[in-house]
């Protein structure tokens, strides 16, 4: 689905990704994690093609296609989707006018996906204006029910968010990435940004890498890992040699 | 359903202009109809019980002058342009009178077209007598042939009585060579309602104005939106003013100014005289190509009780917002187009569906066409 080959990124004049090998399958979903300020959000964002973000080096493929000079409503068609951590409040623009906008073929029941993510009272109101740290998240992934992507990037779906509310972000992700089918038959791959782990408890997960200062330091079970972070911390990552 | 609205032979585009300034010729939805082309009135009827529309000359014979309302809230000297008006020896334009208790869901529309003449001159006077609420959709608009300058000059004196409510939406669809000098002033009685709203999306060469409530009823409401798009050729000198002066009065004064190139200097003033009254002024001003948004917001508060604010903010279209909705598959220009669209939804309180539809109409064609 993904191949991230020897990719190096600017943010301005700094380079903040270096050398990122990454290959997500079909069906797979992949963990991210690392510190802050590692540049996890950095590396979803230039996947999306944020124009803020330069590659200078390396090469993007999706689905076998070279997407790294796209733009990013260009990927978006292709398949790629992210749901953002922090999205703009966008005054005047309402949710339920950007579904309709966001929706290809002007089929989907929008009021239905919404009340399904408790999200039909909010469909006149402009978006993220006023929103709790949940009510962001449903909005998100309501958004990415719509668009339907073949890859979804996740930017911590779970901070901000209160218990019973990651139970229904969590198992409406897991639907999107079709965990709900066997594992031969799923066509759709994730790529999870998260600090806590909450999220795994609802998202079975494949692979997972530890990001530091701007590279992927290691690879391995996604459980694994989150649990020697959890006892260790960053501290040997940081201080780890090997990519 | 009142009869059509017959107007002499018109080509297809300025029928088109006139239905984008929100004149409905065959009248589906409109109770009442003026429509004055240059100095010519062609149309003045309504077709609601307790409402009447008269052209000024047949106003001023039916009610010996209208002695109470003419020129009572707009003094006749009050710059070159009233003064215009007032020396003309045949005044033209419209009185509305919504007697007491009367009531239109559907709006009367008054359509000024500009065609020939170099200069249009009206003199309108709006009534709702006590506990009547009369909506009114006023379409000015220019031939699309005109080419050879013109101005209007329009005066319009509203008065609300108590318990009354008028609605005034005023779209504008001139063209690049007109000039448009608005002169209107209101009084508001107590628990009365004055909303007015103005919608430009079209290029115009110079519009000025700067309405005044007198808000002199307890708990009387004054509401102007603006939502404006200035051209590189327009020059817009709008604003309101709200005088406060009835216990319990308040208003709201909130524009939205887009600048393509063109010049928008947006006034507003709000003066709190009396105690309990409150008042709230907003501009949000979007550059869109290098122009001029200059806003000059004042409030000015003379007793202790009376609570004003107000806020404005001019800026360009925030890259990551365009990329969120790039992200969600929208390409750049429909993503400036969807949050250009959303920065000028102004929903006013109060207003019947179908004015609100007929804005929002308004700047859905802007929107098709790019802004």
């Amino acid at each position: 689905m993904l191949i991230i080959e020897d990719l190096h990124v600017n943010v301005g004049e700094k380079e903040v990704l270096h050398d990122i090998n990454l290959h997500i399958g079909v069906g797979e979903t992949h963990v991210l994690m690392g510190p802050n300020g590692s540049g996890k959000t950095t590396l979803l964002m230039t996947i999306l093609g944020f124009s803020n973000y330069t590659i200078t080096q390396g090469k993007i493929l999706f689905k076998g296609e070279d997407v790294t000079r796209m733009h990013a409503h260009e990927r978006a068609k292709r398949g790629i989707g992210m749901l953002f951590q922090r999205p703009p409040t966008i005054s005047g623009l309402k949710l339920g006018k950007l579904l309709t906008a966001i929706s290809r073929t002007k089929k989907e029941d929008i009021p239905q996906l919404a009340a399904s993510v408790h999200m039909d009272k909010f469909l006149e109101r402009d978006i993220n204006k006023g929103f709790s740290g949940g009510e962001i998240k449903r909005s998100e992934v309501l958004q990415l029910m719509i668009q339907k992507p073949d890859f979804i990037m996740l930017d911590e779906p779970e901070s901000g968010v209160d218990l019973e509310n990651i139970s229904l972000i969590g198992t409406a992700i897991g639907s999107l990435l079709e965990k709900d089918k066997h594992i031969i038959k799923r066509q759709k791959s994730g790529l999870v940004i998260t600090h806590t782990g909450y999220i795994l408890d609802y998202l079975e997960t494949d692979r997972g890498h530890v990001m530091c200062d701007g590279q992927i330091k290691c690879h391995g079970n996604p459980r694994e890992i989150l649990q020697d972070i959890k006892q260790r911390g960053y501290k040997e990552c940081l201080e780890c040699r090997h990519t | 359903m009142p009869p059509h609205v017959t107007t002499p032979p018109l080509s297809k585009e300025d029928q088109e202009r006139l239905a984008q300034s929100g004149i409905d010729l065959a009248m589906k939805n409109r109770c009442g109809s003026y429509l004055q082309m240059d100095q010519d009135i062609v149309h003045a009827e309504c077709e609601q019980e307790g409402i009447e529309v008269l052209s000024y000359k047949k106003a001023m014979e039916k009610y010996d002058g209208l002695k109470e309302y003419n020129w009572k809230v707009v003094s006749p000297d009050k710059d070159e342009i009233t003064r215009y008006v007032a020396a003309q020896k045949e005044p033209k334009g419209y009185v509305i009178i919504a007697h007491a208790g009367s009531n239109n869901i559907l709006p009367i529309q008054a359509c000024l077209y500009l065609g020939r003449e170099q200069i249009q001159h009206v003199h309108n006077i709006i009534i709702a007598e006590e506990g009547a609420e009369l909506h009114i959709i006023s379409g000015c608009t220019s031939g699309a042939h005109v080419g050879k300058g013109g101005a209007h000059y329009g005066i319009s004196e509203f008065y609300v009585k108590k318990n009354a409510k008028i609605s005034f939406t005023m779209i504008h669809n001139w063209s690049e060579d007109i000039e448009v000098f608005p002169r209107s002033a209101s009084v508001v009685d107590d628990n009365g309602v004055f909303l007015s709203n103005y919608v430009c999306m079209q290029p115009v060469k110079k519009v000025q104005m700067y309405p005044t409530a007198n808000l002199i009823g307890e708990n009387s409401v004054a509401r102007f939106s603006s939502i404006v798009i200035a051209s590189k050729t327009s020059f817009f000198d709008i604003g309101s003013r709200a005088i406060l002066e009835g216990k319990g009065a308040s208003a709201e004064l909130i524009t939205r100014a887009i600048t393509k190139g063109g010049t928008i200097i947006s006034r507003g003033h709000i003066l709190g005289k009396t105690a309990g009254t409150r008042g709230h002024l907003e501009c949000k001003g979007l550059i869109l190509q290098d122009g001029r948004i200059y806003a000059v917001p004042e409030i000015e508060g003379n007793v202790v009780g009376t609570e004003l604010s107000h806020e404005a903010a001019v800026g360009k279209l925030a890259r990551d917002e365009i990329e969120y909705l790039m992200s969600r598959g929208l390409d750049e220009d429909e993503a400036t187009a969807t949050i250009i669209r959303g920065f000028l939804d102004v929903k006013i309180t109060g207003l019947p569906d179908a004015l609100q539809k007929q804005i929002d109409a308004t700047i859905d064609v802007a929107e098709k066409s790019g802004f």
